[in-house]
């Protein structure tokens, strides 16, 4: 399924420096597990996000290898510590080779 | 022959058991190969991470769960009871402010979930929650 997702992240626009900030992520995706069956009784292929990871200037925040038993519309939060002004870089990785990527921006005051 | 009541409910239940009890075997085996696999090996410390789920899930498409592992370089979550009992593997990196995290998972029925937790010095750590289904997430 690569229409219609949409990643939704929340960050504070402002952090001291070295702050520790907490981090909520929400991206729209069926997860299809493949093991549901349809109508006809033919399995589902899986489909899903298999991997999620959160960077800020190049260095890894978390990184989330993700199984079929992850929910419809994966969610995530966590903690990150904010070194300087910069930018998080959001990147989900689709079944189907898609890439989805957000950033958000930080500034230190 | 005639079948009685009671002759019919324990072949009902024999029938039940017949399908769960190799499905349950093959299941929990999997669930200590992943484990295996994680730590190769190793023992597992029964402090060190916190596993937060609810008792009672109403609905086992969506059950919040979070972890708290201070110290710890990876987590690895498993559901015993799902068809695959992997779950996720949340690593950590140089700016994570805390070795914790949310998710929500699926959960086919009643069962435990089991987080393993990595540490930096190279050691494991384990923690499980029995959580009750109401109504699973598999779907048909």
């Amino acid at each position: 399924m690569a229409s219609g997702v949409k990643p939704r992240v929340k960050v504070p626009k402002t952090a001291a420096a070295g702050e520790a900030i907490t981090i909520k992520t929400l991206i729209s995706h069926t997860m299809e597990s493949g093991q549901r069956k349809d109508k006809e009784g033919n399995v589902i292929p899986r489909s899903i996000i298999n991997r999620f990871t959160c960077e800020f200037g190049g260095e890894m925040v978390v990184d989330v290898t993700m199984e079929p038993a992850i929910s419809t519309n994966p969610y995530f939060q966590f903690d990150a510590t904010v070194p300087a002004a910069g930018d998080f870089v959001f990147t989900w990785y689709d079944d189907d080779g898609s890439v989805y990527d957000t950033t958000k921006s930080v500034s230190v005051g | 022959m005639e079948f009685s009541r009671r002759d019919a409910i324990a072949l009902g239940l024999g029938a039940v058991a017949m399908t769960l009890v190799p499905f349950r075997v093959q299941a929990a085996t999997a669930t200590d190969d992943m484990i295996a696999e994680f730590t190769g090996g190793a023992d597992m410390a029964d402090s060190g991470v916190t596993l937060t789920a609810p008792e009672i899930a109403e609905n086992g498409n969506t059950v919040p769960i979070s972890v708290d592992a201070p110290g710890a370089v990876a987590i690895m979550i498993l559901a015993s009871g799902n068809p695959t009992p992997g779950v996720a593997t949340f690593n950590f990196g140089p700016l994570a402010a805390s070795q914790s995290a949310s998710t929500r998972i699926r959960l086919a029925g009643t069962q435990d979930v089991i987080a393993v937790a990595k540490m930096a010095d190279g050691s494991f750590a384990r923690a499980s929650s029995t959580v009750k289904v109401t109504i699973g997430g598999c779907g048909g």
